[in-house]
């Protein structure tokens, strides 16, 4: 019936509304922006003096704010120009398995679940080292300018395509070569992903037997919840969930009495043994059914996620802590940090990846989020909205770190060769930075959360697990830091090892995928021996690189994550460039320095940060020449500390090898792609635009708001179009049906 | 949890969308996935087919879930 759809879009299809330009929004935009200018001023003002981390909080929520109403809007509308008359691949292709129009706002929920994990945790934390400052005016303006930008633009370009991969995209829009780079680039910066994540839980868990035991406790509770949900009661989510949930709080608090029932031995173990436990767990749960471990730890750790961050956003604005932390510290300027080495620029960039840009959303960006969206326009919300949340955890974290007594937040995070692990060594080295700390005070806070060391504990999960357990035991009281202690850890490990065994089966699809193109058999993801062969080659990958830096006598957290957020960032800039080439070929150059100016940065900071990996003659910072110093040393019989045989050293020059080589490749394979998209770019923009492999319009004939809370014109439009199904009588009255994405 | 009541439940969201705990509720089960089992049984009585057992059907979607992987971030 033509002319019915017709007369409806006339009449439910209003022109854009004028959506905020009415005296009172207008009122409140210039307030917001005032309010925003005001965090801002207290924060660069502000210096000696207590500043509390609530304008932190602030200014970051008032920026968001205006980012989001305005450069985000300009984006859609200009550049993007998304066409709300105009099909989506969800309702084109309706399946209601992968192609499923969704309720934006449930959608925004599982694009945040999927991109937000441990590393906007993480980074933020040892940014901390160089103050608090670069780190946050990083998160803020990188996420508004470049990291919101590369999701939204990335979702927008695969939901034009169906919801191709990123991997596809820029084999079919840039080139075969580009395509072949990224794949390799795609895989590789999966597997240090990985392995830094997992670093980051074996570093928290490592003789800390409340954690590894509540942490062991998650398996058997994911497996009763997925055999309860499979076979007694199936289907029925939400109840499982809540039983998981409390059993997960319970493993917490019992694992404060591990002590007391004589089995804190079984409990504390070695960063190697962790290691293969992990190695063993990621194979396992990746060749298990989904359903028996996967899927139900997927509920814990996103529920857990949520709940973690609502709670810690109350905490903070309850404790109102000062900021303990430098504004900017001297390492900032002289490089010489602990915690990683390097100075400000580029590390501070490199190091906060997540939070501000992570190349590893657009993975997420394309594929799954854009095979569910109801409307164009909603990528704004989904894609621009999700990484401003996820932006919001990593001030949160930020927040955490810098309420520490930085001499505290030193003896966690240097690494083991220059703390010498005791509470003495320890605070004589923090003393020898220039911070005041007592062994005392260290073993009084260790002690708080009831653990036996918190010297070098590095990786970032105990530092920030310490941090919210003061913001949440000075708001709510009660004396339950050490509860909220590993209550933190725990939730951080949660998500890290359901992002380790996902990625480990996501890898092993990528793997038997790539060899099923030479060998059909092999790509049979249910053919067995190709399964656990690929499961394994993932596995050993990082379960490599993980005891690289586990037995990393130099400290792993500082060789391994400048390599794991300078691929983070390396990856975000071939997005950035897939974003660039398709405006070019869409003739929008004019447009194209709205990723650009992401792409330029990632370029500048990702590529001088490589090359001072590789070519930098100090041995603190480039791989090749601590390679060299070690060798040279080895060869003479000597010993350099930190090692302290000639084992050790041997095992310094072949980690330093590893790394350096690894991380040239990445750079080059990231240059390949790039050149190959210049030319691309030369030759579109000579045409004027250039033929791409987008999907021809086809009419949309759903109706849903656009943004978080639908306006009345929206809700109106939503009630008329669920009337009229209604009136169709298909769905027979019901629940107004599958299309009705607007409850509002 | 009888499908009467969730339809119940359903009319109480459709009409009075300001019962914050009904939202929250909506909320959860579209976003756990639990709510599809309900737009199933409604659409098979639209149709007038017999719907398959929710076993049956939740084993269906597992098995979904088995061929696509999605990755989770860091």
């Amino acid at each position: 019936m033509p002319t019915d759809v017709e007369t409806r879009r006339t009449d439910t299809a209003p022109a854009p509304e004028p959506g905020g330009s009415g005296p009172i929004s207008k009122v409140v935009w210039v307030a917001i922006a005032l309010g925003g200018a005001l965090c801002w001023t207290m924060l660069a003002l502000s210096r000696g003096e207590e500043v509390s981390a609530l304008w932190i909080l602030f200014a970051a929520i008032a920026s968001y704010a205006i980012a989001y109403r305005f450069y985000a809007r300009f984006i859609t509308r200009k550049v993007l120009e998304v066409d709300d008359t105009r099909a989506t691949p969800a309702e084109r292709l309706q399946n209601g398995v992968d192609f499923d129009v969704t309720d934006r706002r449930v959608l925004f929920g599982h694009h945040f679940a999927a991109i937000a994990g441990a590393g906007p945790l993480v980074g933020p934390v040892l940014a901390a080292q160089m103050g608090y400052l670069p780190g946050t005016i990083w998160i803020i303006v990188g996420v508004i300018l470049a990291g919101a930008v590369q999701d939204m633009i990335v979702l927008f370009f695969s939901m034009r395509r169906n919801g191709r991969s990123l991997g596809q995209m820029i084999r079919e829009e840039i080139g075969i070569v580009g395509g072949i780079a990224a794949l390799i680039a795609v895989f590789a910066i999966m597997i240090i992903i990985l392995a830094v994540l997992a670093l980051v839980v074996v570093n928290a868990l490592a003789a800390s037997p409340w954690g590894v035991f509540s942490i062991s406790l998650t398996i058997p509770i994911a497996i009763f919840m997925g055999i309860y949900v499979r076979f007694i009661r199936p289907g029925r989510v939400l109840e499982v969930t809540v039983i998981g949930v409390t059993l997960l709080l319970l493993a917490i608090v019992a694992g404060g009495y591990v002590d007391d029932w004589g089995i804190a031995e079984t409990f504390t173990l070695s960063p190697e043994t962790l290691t293969i436990c992990l190695a063993v767990y990621g194979f396992v749960a990746a060749v298990l059914p989904v359903w028996l471990l996967l899927t139900p730890r997927d509920y814990l750790s996103t529920f857990m996620k949520i709940g973690v961050i609502v709670l810690l956003a109350v905490g903070l604005v309850i404790a109102n802590p000062s900021l303990a932390n430098e504004d900017v510290t001297s390492f900032a300027v002289e490089g010489t940090g602990p915690v990683f080495s390097g100075k400000l620029f580029p590390f501070v960039f490199i190091t906060i990846a997540c939070g501000a840009l992570s190349g590893f959303h657009a993975l997420i960006s394309s594929g799954t989020t854009p095979k569910m969206i109801a409307k164009e326009s909603q990528v704004r919300m989904i894609g621009y909205g999700g990484m401003l949340m996820e932006s919001f955890v990593a001030i949160s974290a930020l927040i955490a770190a810098s309420i520490i007594d930085p001499g505290l937040y030193f003896a966690i995070n240097s690494p083991l060769g220059v703390t010498g692990g005791d509470p003495a060594s320890a605070a004589e080295f923090v003393n020898s930075l220039g911070f005041t700390l007592s062994p005392d005070t260290l073993q009084a806070a260790a002690q708080a959360v009831e653990e036996e060391t918190l010297v070098s504990k590095t990786g970032g999960a105990p530092t920030l697990a310490l941090g919210i357990s003061q913001i949440l035991a000075s708001a709510f009281g009660g004396g339950m830091a050490a509860f909220w202690y590993h209550f933190a850890i725990m939730f951080e490990a949660l998500f890290i090892l359901t992002a380790v065994d996902a990625g480990t089966r996501v890898g092993r699809f990528m793997l038997q995928d790539t060899i099923g193109n030479v060998w059909p058999r092999f790509g049979d993801v249910s053919w067995r021996p190709a399964a656990w062969l690929s499961t394994a080659v993932v596995v050993g990958a990082w379960g490599y690189m993980l005891y690289v830096g586990v037995t990393d006598p130099l400290g792993g957290i500082n060789q391994l994550f400048p390599l794991f957020g300078i691929s983070n960032q390396l990856l975000a800039a071939i997005a950035l460039t897939l974003c660039v080439t398709l405006l070019f070929k869409h003739g929008k150059a004019k447009w194209a320095w709205v990723p650009g100016i992401a792409l330029v940065w990632a370029l500048v900071t990702t590529l001088t940060a490589s090359w001072q990996k590789v070519f930098s003659d100090n041995p603190k910072i480039g791989y090749f020449a601590q390679r060299n110093a070690y060798q040279d040393a080895l060869d003479a019989g000597e010993v350099l500390p930190p090692a302290t045989d000639a084992g050790q050293m041997q095992q310094i020059v072949t980690n330093s090898t590893v790394n350096g080589v690894l991380q040239a490749t990445f750079a080059t394979l990231t240059i390949i792609v790039v050149l190959n998209a210049i030319l691309i770019w030369v030759r579109a923009w000579r045409q004027g635009g250039l033929p791409t492999t987008e999907v021809p319009y086809e009419e949309s004939s759903i109706v849903a708001p656009s943004d978080f809370i639908a306006t009345r014109h929206e809700r109106a439009a939503v009630r008329e179009y669920e009337q009229q199904q209604a009136g169709a009588g298909r769905n027979g009255g019901g629940h107004g049906g599958k299309h009705a994405a607007g409850v509002s | 949890m009888s499908n009467a009541l969730t339809s119940t439940l359903g009319t109480t969201l459709g009409s009075a969308w300001g019962s914050a705990w009904g939202g929250v509720l909506w909320y959860l089960k579209e976003a756990t996935g639990e709510s599809k089992w309900d737009e199933y049984v409604d659409r098979c009585e639209a149709e007038g087919v017999t719907p398959v057992s929710r076993r049956v059907f939740e084993r269906h979607r597992a098995e979904h879930r088995e061929r696509d992987p999605r990755s989770r971030c860091c």
